[in-house]
């Protein structure tokens, strides 16, 4: 490899650039086939009722309705995670959310698929409504599911804490409340599905997660996978919000096996806020303890979780609110206890920090109020208790890289923290927050010893590459870390690999566009194979040069020797004589991430190869008079590990920052009524290009060890600080406590006139957690 | 996606024909101008019409006509956006420029009328949601149903007055033409506006608004729009303050104000500021004044944020729409310039 990286490193264009800017890229809902139907869902109106009866004679009979589904005609539950198999396509004896899906049309138009569905009559029996954790918690005659609301219930023990607490110098507890959220991504959830005359199933869906539909559609349709083929179409905004498997993909397929004629379903606006899987509602409570000088000696933190209807995630989303805390900081004993609630409400899973933003919220703000408490500056605290690299946290998280310092060092210099803070006019702030994110689940989702991502290289004669790979670019940039980690190691430009990914006939596994995963995981696949690739060149043009393969280097479509680098193979050449030498020049790469998970039940959901660190420092202006909070500046470092492209890393920084703002300051999925409050992109409160701040980011590069090039992830992590770092701004600028989020001007003004100074919950309801597994602890943290 | 009923599109050529046509369509016609509230309210059923009348094909003379001196005439269908950036409007009847250019995004104001923002149908969050939504609460009085969902035991429609440009037409005394089948008549702004969610103007079915006027300025007027809003690239008013003041020799001759999005009609609050006549205003007799304005402000539970919030929002935002009419630095320099960049856009 040359000393200096040749694409690696450099910001330029990705290669989907020019079709998205100029309107030539298809996403799902551009598609159409002839003789292509219209599929639309007719959803329940009811928060929780039990269906008595669906008669679809008077649907059945318009001209130009082709079919018409119930739930008797798909009954096969489906879910994203093995353990919560709870969903099913169209609704069989209950309904659980205003929005579940109940029946399903395939007309020869919209109009009429709309028509058929108001002549469907459905009766209901409705069922008492479950609206919050609390009325899920206190129960009823008819849970949601089977014989109590509790989804799932969790506790984990790493040391014993409450002796810590005891023999603390100083304890604090706080309760916080994170109301739930959703993706809001531009392009609406759509999948059009072609069966043809011979048995073979193609469903084109804009989704984050193509093989794990793959195996749903199996399921359900009871198809062999051979027989089925998904292609997920470019992406127009996951963030988390398509990395499920959604009723409208099963149905679209079903009418079309149903028909014989494509069926396309694209959701309207407000089905998308039904589809959901978004931020988890979650009420916290977080105690720790400190020696005099600030140093943590014990952590209990619980979570209760409002799931929504269905599983979904959910089971991972519990753990996630309980397994980062220790990544930033070294906390010798930690209690974590968490409950998952089903409620009659949308389904939440997974978005943009999984789990993981709602307990740093909670954490930051009670760590800036022990600062206070302690006399300590609010960065010094943090710095006190840093985790380090190559390190394990007490459950067990493999810490390789870490970069939190240098983070926290940049944004506090830069933005001028420490000398400003306490010389602002009123109503004006600073507050400060640290995060750290996995790069990578380290499990898959289903339980399986092969590869997490694959790919598969073809080298043309005519000095192209054909990189296939299941990965499915969600905007982030993963066609372009995958080109351009196969262009550096095999010498090319960006521009002469051809992509070809996310089709399930065609490229090989990758798991998914979640948990961050990509550019490390199919990253290293990627490396693997342009490695294997140049093996084969580097043979022949060894020969040719009459060298050895390790004097060989390879860069911009030249093979070279490195001490006569005017001695080359051009790279069309060697491609054509290792061909001529040996047929077909092909390689393929894979990865399957180290064993990491802890040994304790319920390892599996924490453990990553690679971490990022982020830290953040946030200015808000507040208008006394309103309470309105404006953001005219934040200040991000994100540890990446390196930046494969930095342009497109500070595109994921900005992004993440933009959509914290939105969920600090205004954004907030509500019920009233049973119903959604608000189902559309006017009423439901976004950020605007107007309210987003100058953004000034910075890039840490630790280089990973294990990352591909020393890359880590960007997409989801950097999102984390801000949150919080608002509220601790906030509190900075007018005095005032926002303990939940969303910080909006009636809750400031409410608190400043307030005598505790403080809006947020001040309990948590009781329930009875089950025995913590009190888990064996790595030996560094054994007797402390 | 959502689609648009089957409609059919008329495009009179006079007023006097699309006034005939929608006489003759008993009920089951809409005018449409820009139409960027009309299509996605159609889009959700909350109109029952097959027949559309496009007023975009209606020959129209000057769009703006006049100065603060002479008076003002600006035609219904002029586009918010170039009432926002007129310079003659920006001169005399400034709160009218503020308030077309408050209105929604920049593309909206593009293709949405001066005339569709003054007749612009009362909001609410029980109400400007789709068929099935509506299906799923229980329908409401405004549309399908007949109980009002944030007040359950009123007779009446709650909808909220969401109009930009109304608040600021009454506050600076302007007169409204409308014609229709029986003629021609010009009223009061004011008196277009009734107190009820449905039934929210007095206009008939088959008039068309055909141009607002503005009175002639006698010495020095100055005047003020505030919109309150979640997000200032983006939202409907959630309250609104427009105000106007006669100046002669530094002495107010004349105080007119009205609050939009705090009830079903623009609200009229000049009675409010009467002690300000004879006066040379001071930040305090602004601030004292500004305390005793929000008696008329009555915000429901029905649009975005907390309603106890925008009621006391409105003294804030009579306040700042005050000292922004006199002189005063309207933040009181409390805001950092960002905050009033946004403020104001």
């Amino acid at each position: 490899m040359a000393d200096e990286l040749a694409v690696v490193g450099h910001s330029l264009t990705k290669p989907d650039a020019f079709a998205k800017v100029s309107g030539l890229t298809k996403f799902a809902d551009d598609l159409a086939l002839p003789r292509m139907l219209f599929g639309r869902i007719l959803r329940s109106p009811l928060p929780h009722a039990r269906i008595l009866s669906v008669d679809t004679t008077r649907a059945q009979a318009l001209p130009g309705v082709l079919a018409v589904l119930t739930g008797e005609d798909l009954p096969i539950k489906f879910g994203i995670l093995p353990v919560s198999q709870d969903e099913e396509a169209l609704a069989g004896e209950k309904v659980r959310y205003v929005g579940d899906p109940v029946a399903a049309v395939a007309a020869t138009d919209e109009w009429i698929a709309d028509e058929a569905l108001d002549l469907i009559d459905v009766q209901f029996k409705e069922l008492p409504r479950y609206m919050s954790i609390e009325e899920a918690i206190a129960g009823g005659e008819e849970p949601i599911h089977g014989k109590s609301n509790v989804h799932k219930a969790v506790a984990l023990e790493f040391n014993d804490t409450e002796d810590a607490m005891a023999a603390a110098y100083h304890v604090r507890e706080d309760v916080v409340f994170f109301e739930g959220n959703t993706h809001l991504p531009m392009e609406q959830h759509a999948a059009l599905a072609q069966y043809s005359q011979d048995g073979k199933l193609t469903l084109w869906t804009s989704s984050q997660t193509p093989h794990y539909v793959h195996r749903a559609l199996g399921k359900v349709l009871e198809l062999p996978m051979s027989r089925i083929r998904v292609i997920a179409t470019p992406n127009g905004g996951g963030f988390g919000g398509k990395s499920d498997i959604f009723a409208h993909e099963l149905v679209a397929a079903k009418l079309a096996v149903r028909t014989g004629r494509p069926v396309k379903i694209t959701l309207t606006r407000e089905e998308v806020f039904y589809a959901h899987r978004g931020r988890h509602p979650v009420l916290m409570k977080v105690k720790s303890g400190y020696r005099r000088d600030g140093t943590i000696t014990a952590m209990q933190f619980q979570s209760f979780l409002d799931g929504g209807a269905y599983g979904s995630y959910g089971v991972a989303s519990t753990y996630y609110t309980g397994a980062l805390q220790t990544a930033t900081y070294a906390i010798p004993r930690y209690k974590f206890e968490g409950v998952r609630l089903f409620t009659n409400k949308p389904p939440c899973g997974p978005k943009r920090g999984h789990g993981t933003p709602q307990p740093r919220f909670a954490l930051e703000i009670h760590l800036d109020k022990v600062a206070e408490e302690l006399g300590i500056d609010p960065v010094d605290l943090r710095l006190r208790n840093l985790s380090s690299e190559n390190s394990r946290t007490v459950n067990w998280l493999r810490i390789t890289s870490c970069g939190l310092k240098a983070c926290i060092e940049k944004v506090v210099e830069q933005s001028r923290f420490r000398e400003r803070r306490t010389a602002l006019p009123p109503g004006r702030g600073l507050g400060f927050a640290v995060s750290s994110y996995l790069t990578g689940a380290g499990t898959a989702i289903y339980w399986n010893d092969m590869p997490h991502s694959e790919v598969q290289l073809k080298l043309d004669r005519n000095g192209g590459v054909a990189l296939l790979c299941g990965a499915i670019d969600i905007g982030q940039g993963s066609d372009h870390i995958l080109a351009a980690i196969v262009a550096e190691v095999l010498g090319v430009r960006l521009e002469d690999i051809q992509l070809t990914t996310a089709d399930t006939d065609l490229t090989p596994i990758d798991l998914g566009s979640y948990s961050s995963r990509v550019t490390f995981m199919a990253g290293n696949a990627a490396k693997a194979a342009a490695e294997k690739a140049r093996a084969r060149l580097f043979a022949v043009a060894a020969v040719a040069l009459q060298c050895d393969v390790d004097d060989l280097d390879a860069r911009d479509r030249q093979i070279f020797r490195r001490d006569r680098p005017a001695e080359a193979v051009p790279f069309m050449q060697a491609v054509r004589l290792a061909e001529a030498e040996n047929g077909v020049v092909a390689a393929s790469g894979s990865y399957t991430p180290p064993k990491l998970a802890g040994p304790y039940k319920g390892s599996g959901v924490g453990p990553s190869p690679a971490y990022s660190f982020s830290a953040a420092v946030v200015e808000v202006d507040v208008d006394v008079k309103t309470g309105e909070v404006r953001v005219p500046e934040v200040w991000v470092a994100h540890d990446i590990g390196r930046a494969i492209n930095p342009v497109l890393v500070v595109g994921q920084v900005e992004g993440s920052v933009y959509m914290a703002l939105g969920e600090a300051l205004m954004e907030e999925q509500t019920f009233r009524l049973g119903l959604h409050k608000c189902p559309s992109l006017l009423d439901y409160k976004s950020p605007t290009a107007l309210e987003t701040p100058i953004m000034h980011t910075y890039l840490v590069e630790t280089i990973d060890p294990e990352g591909p090039f020393g890359a880590k992830e960007a997409g989801q992590g950097p999102l984390l600080p801000v949150i919080p770092a608002v509220a601790n701004a906030v509190y900075n600028a007018v005095g005032v406590r926002i303990d939940e989020v969303p910080i909006t001007p009636e809750k400031v003004l409410k608190a400043m006139s307030e005598k505790s100074k403080r809006v947020g919950p001040r309990s948590v309801p009781a329930f009875a957690f089950p025995a913590a597994i009190n888990a064996d602890v790595p030996d560094e943290w054994k007797g402390r | 996606m959502l689609r648009l009923p089957r409609l059919e599109y008329l495009r009179p050529k006079t007023v006097e024909e699309a006034a005939h046509a929608m006489a003759a369509s008993g009920g089951r016609a809409m005018f449409i101008a820009g139409g960027t509230d009309l299509v996605p309210n159609l889009k959700r059923r909350q109109f029952d019409v097959s027949t559309l009348i496009s007023l975009n094909s209606i020959e129209r003379g000057p769009e703006v006509e006049g100065d603060a001196r002479t008076g003002m005439t600006i035609q219904a269908s002029e586009t918010l956006d170039e009432i926002a950036n007129h310079r003659m409007v920006l001169a005399g009847y400034r709160a009218l420029a503020q308030a077309c250019g408050a209105v929604s995004t920049p593309q909206i104001r593009h293709m949405g009328t001066l005339g569709g923002n003054l007749l612009v149908d009362p909001r609410c969050n029980y109400y400007n949601q789709t068929y099935a939504w509506r299906k799923a609460v229980g329908f409401c009085m405004k549309k399908d149903g007949d109980i009002c969902l944030v007040a359950r035991s009123s007779p009446r429609c709650w909808a909220v007055s969401s109009s930009d440009s109304a608040p600021v037409a009454l506050a600076l005394k302007a007169e409204v033409t409308l014609r229709g089948t029986d003629g021609t008549r010009r009223i009061p702004a004011d008196d277009l506006y009734r107190d009820d969610g449905i039934n929210y103007l007095t206009k008939g079915p088959d008039e068309i608004v055909i141009a607002l006027h503005l009175p002639p300025t006698k010495l020095r007027m100055t005047s003020a729009y505030w919109k309150l809003r979640r997000r200032p690239a983006f939202d409907f008013p959630i309250l609104g303050v427009a105000v106007a003041l006669n100046w002669d020799a530094g002495v107010v001759t004349e105080a007119r104000g009205a609050l939009g999005a705090v009830g079903s009609h623009p609200v009229d609050i000049t009675l409010s500021l009467q002690p300000l006549v004879g006066q040379r205003p001071d930040e305090n007799l602004v601030a004292e004044l500004a305390q005793a304005s929000d008696k008329r402000s009555r915000p429901l539970d029905n649009t975005d944020l907390d309603h106890y919030w925008r009621k006391r929002m409105t003294k804030v935002y009579v306040e700042r729409a005050l000292r922004d009419a006199c002189g005063f630095e309207p933040l009181g320099g409390r805001l950092s310039a960002h905050l009033k960049q946004s403020a104001s856009a």
